[in-house]
């Protein structure tokens, strides 16, 4: 705001100081939360292991394992407790960074292998098989939260969770707490005895300044302690164990549809060919032939069968020219994807505008496939939106072309039905990209495309309308 | 009448050369590429250039492209475009600097030599000869809006014609009616969609494709109001 008056700055700049101290609070409130919640995970399991050794030594006769039966039991509920504490700390830990610093810390936990069952009724529990379901499931259950990366981090974190806390967060709320303390002191002192009174206003602005700056710090060092938590949670940048399985059945899924849908699209080529310009070219070499022999008899009937072979290749011209634009349109060929779409704008019945801001040409199947979800949903938009203008934008920035088809008509459309969608779905999957769709009941419906592509050759950025 | 040719395909360019000659046209230069293409418009100034709009090196619109680099060095040099497909697109840049003088045809229509050559002629004369289909698309991204609908169906034959370039004569025989039919269609034609009317046939058929376009002509000042 360039014209605020002298007045407005001090307004804000009182609000600042407000703003500021209730930022403080706030901090050293949440400073004790965690505190607590730190002190409370690492407490639990100590008071779980104590309670089940006494409660097993007194109340369980067992003289044949004598205290190692004790020590057993109180360790497996102290792993037990240790577990759940971790996990249940960790998780709070990721809710309060979200909540409080708007960061979001994944936990991505690997599910839990099947317990599979052999012919003989043995479990498998995917390295190791029992005979009895419950111990195959203690075994699983201990393998995986071994292996998995979560877990691990999980546990890293309930063991760093005190030190941290009592590292960053304890000083400041001592200097706090001990400085009012003081100060209080001070000021009780100096009432009662009175007999140094200088000594006990420089105790009093000593304990009042210990405290601001113990107030002042706080919310930096939770700010820290947060960070310290992000940084161990916060799954690596090495693909994890469960990521790299997603993206392999992921992958193994998209190749399937491509291969699927390159077959089809092939069979679809061989028969067009077949029934067409193939069976066309059969029909003018026997006219041909035919011609051949009436020459010399009957002129004025083959110059008839002439007119026929030449209408007869026209028409398989025509054929053949159907089917390259279905396989590869020319003009995508010839101009890119920028004009192909400008192309397709004109020879769709609706007004559609379109914008595109492509410094360069992308891969050319990324072209291809995506005029052809362009091609699908502006034919979508003439025939269900009833709308009457359209809008494509085409965009790259930073490796993400990201092309947004939106029309003004009544919405209400749903990804479920009729299967285009779905088909561009299938089609943008192979290239690792993603369609959203926007089309609340009423309009206007916007259909979000997005996929990851380098572009290559020099083009330039233009904008268009068609009237 | 002198004839530059651009094709890259052997076979297709010695027919059109031969289909040329036989109609009584001179063949000034017959080139593949499109820099050839551009150097020959340029220095043999040609009566009429033939070309397709696929040409090597790059194998996408060299030809077009040099086509319309030269019309903008020597505006009104006629030319006719042929291709294996048709794009408004295209068909609109042709259009686009006003002056006449140019054809978009599918290479199919070399098949009717008389009605290809007639094309040929028309383009060197000024005139423009645009693909039925161009011209069909063009009507049906349109049909839908405005003045068009008020057209009667005969009078929407009389414009597709008149758009693909067709004299008043020609769409008579077409249409097998008499040439004062068509006069008078083709005034209601311009009262509807109310366009100025022209003494000049090549200007008329421009206007029609202006309007067709959705080109625009509010500026009397760009020379080609019609």
């Amino acid at each position: 705001m360039a014209a605020t008056t002298p007045l407005e700055d001090m307004k804000a700049a009182g609000r600042a100081v407000p703003a500021r101290l209730r930022d403080s609070v706030l901090a050293v409130g949440r400073s004790l939360v965690v505190a607590a919640g730190a002190g409370f995970s690492v407490v639990v399991p100590f008071l779980v292991v104590f309670f089940t050794g006494i409660v097993v030594d007194q109340y369980l006769d067992a003289p044949a394992s004598g205290p190692v039966g004790v020590l057993l039991a109180a360790a497996v509920t102290g792993v037990v407790a240790a577990y759940w504490c971790s996990r249940r700390s960790a998780g709070w830990t990721r809710a309060q960074i979200r909540r409080w610093c708007g960061i979001r810390v994944r936990a991505e936990y690997s599910p839990m292998p099947p317990l599979e069952r052999d012919e003989r009724g043995h479990w498998w529990t995917g390295f190791s098989y029992h005979r009895r379901h419950g111990v195959a499931r203690v075994a699983r259950f201990v393998h995986w939260s071994v292996r998995d990366a979560a877990t691990r981090r999980d546990a890293i974190w309930w063991l760093l969770n005190p030190w941290s806390a009592t590292f960053f967060l304890v000083p400041p709320v001592l200097m706090l707490g001990g400085g009012v303390v003081f100060a209080f002191a001070a000021v009780v002192d100096g009432d009662l005895g009175s007999s140094r009174p200088l000594s006990s206003v420089i105790s009093l602005l000593l304990g009042v300044l210990v405290a601001v700056v113990g107030l002042l710090i706080t919310p930096y060092a939770l700010r820290a302690h947060l960070d310290v938590a992000a940084r161990v949670l916060e799954p690596g940048r090495r693909a994890s164990n469960t990521q790299l399985k997603r993206r392999v059945e992921e992958l193994t899924l998209t190749r399937a549809d491509a291969l699927g849908s390159q077959a089809a699209e092939l069979r679809r080529i061989e028969r067009d060919l077949h029934d067409g310009a193939q069976a066309r070219l059969v029909a003018i070499g026997m006219t041909l032939g035919t011609i051949e022999h009436l020459m010399e008899t009957d002129q004025a009937a083959a110059r008839e069968l002439l007119s026929e072979a030449r209408q007869s290749s026209a028409k398989a011209l025509q054929e053949l020219r159907d089917l390259v634009r279905g396989i590869h349109p020319p003009v995508l060929a010839e101009r890119g994807l920028g004009d192909a779409v400008r192309s397709l704008a004109l020879d769709s019945p609706l007004p559609t505008e379109v914008t595109v801001c492509l410094p360069e040409r992308p891969e050319p199947p990324v072209e291809a496939a995506v005029y052809f979800c362009i091609s699908e949903l502006l034919a979508n938009a003439a025939k269900h939106s009833g709308a009457r203008q359209v809008w494509v934008d085409i965009l790259h920035r930073a490796g993400l072309l990201r092309v947004t088809v939106t029309d003004d008509g009544c919405g209400g459309a749903q990804p479920g039905r009729g299967s285009g969608l779905r088909g561009i779905e299938r089609r943008l999957g192979t290239f690792d990209g993603t369609l959203s769709l926007s089309s609340p009941p009423g309009g206007p419906t916007t259909i979000t495309m997005e996929l990851p592509c380098a572009l290559s050759s020099q083009r330039i950025s233009t904008s268009f309308d068609k009237g | 009448m002198r004839v530059v040719l651009a094709e890259d395909l052997y076979l297709l360019r010695q027919g059109l050369i031969k289909l040329l000659e036989v109609h009584g046209f001179t063949i000034a230069a017959a080139v593949e590429t499109g820099p050839e293409l551009l150097e020959a418009l340029l220095n043999e100034k040609p009566d009429v250039a033939v070309v397709d709009v696929r040409l090597p090196p790059t194998l996408t619109d060299e030809g077009l492209q040099a086509a319309l680099a030269a019309r903008r060095q020597v505006p009104g040099l006629p030319v006719l475009v042929l291709s294996q497909h048709v794009q408004q697109l295209y068909a609109r840049e042709l259009l686009a600097d006003g002056s006449g003088g140019v054809g978009y045809l599918l290479k199919d229509r070399v098949f009717n030599a008389e009605q290809f050559v007639d094309a040929v002629r028309r383009v060197a004369a000024g005139g423009t000869a645009m693909d039925p289909d161009v011209i069909a698309k063009l009507m049906e991204s349109r049909a839908g809006s405005g003045p068009l609908q008020r057209l009667s169906p005969r009078e929407r034959e009389v414009l597709e014609l008149m758009a693909e370039g067709c004299s008043n004569s020609a769409i008579a025989a077409r249409l097998t009616v008499s040439d004062g039919a068509v006069a008078k269609h083709i005034a209601n034609i311009f009262t509807k969609l109310e366009l100025a009317p022209a003494e000049d046939a090549n200007r008329r058929v421009l206007a029609v494709l202006a309007h067709l376009n959705g080109t625009p002509q509010r500026t009397p000042a760009s020379g080609w109001e019609a």
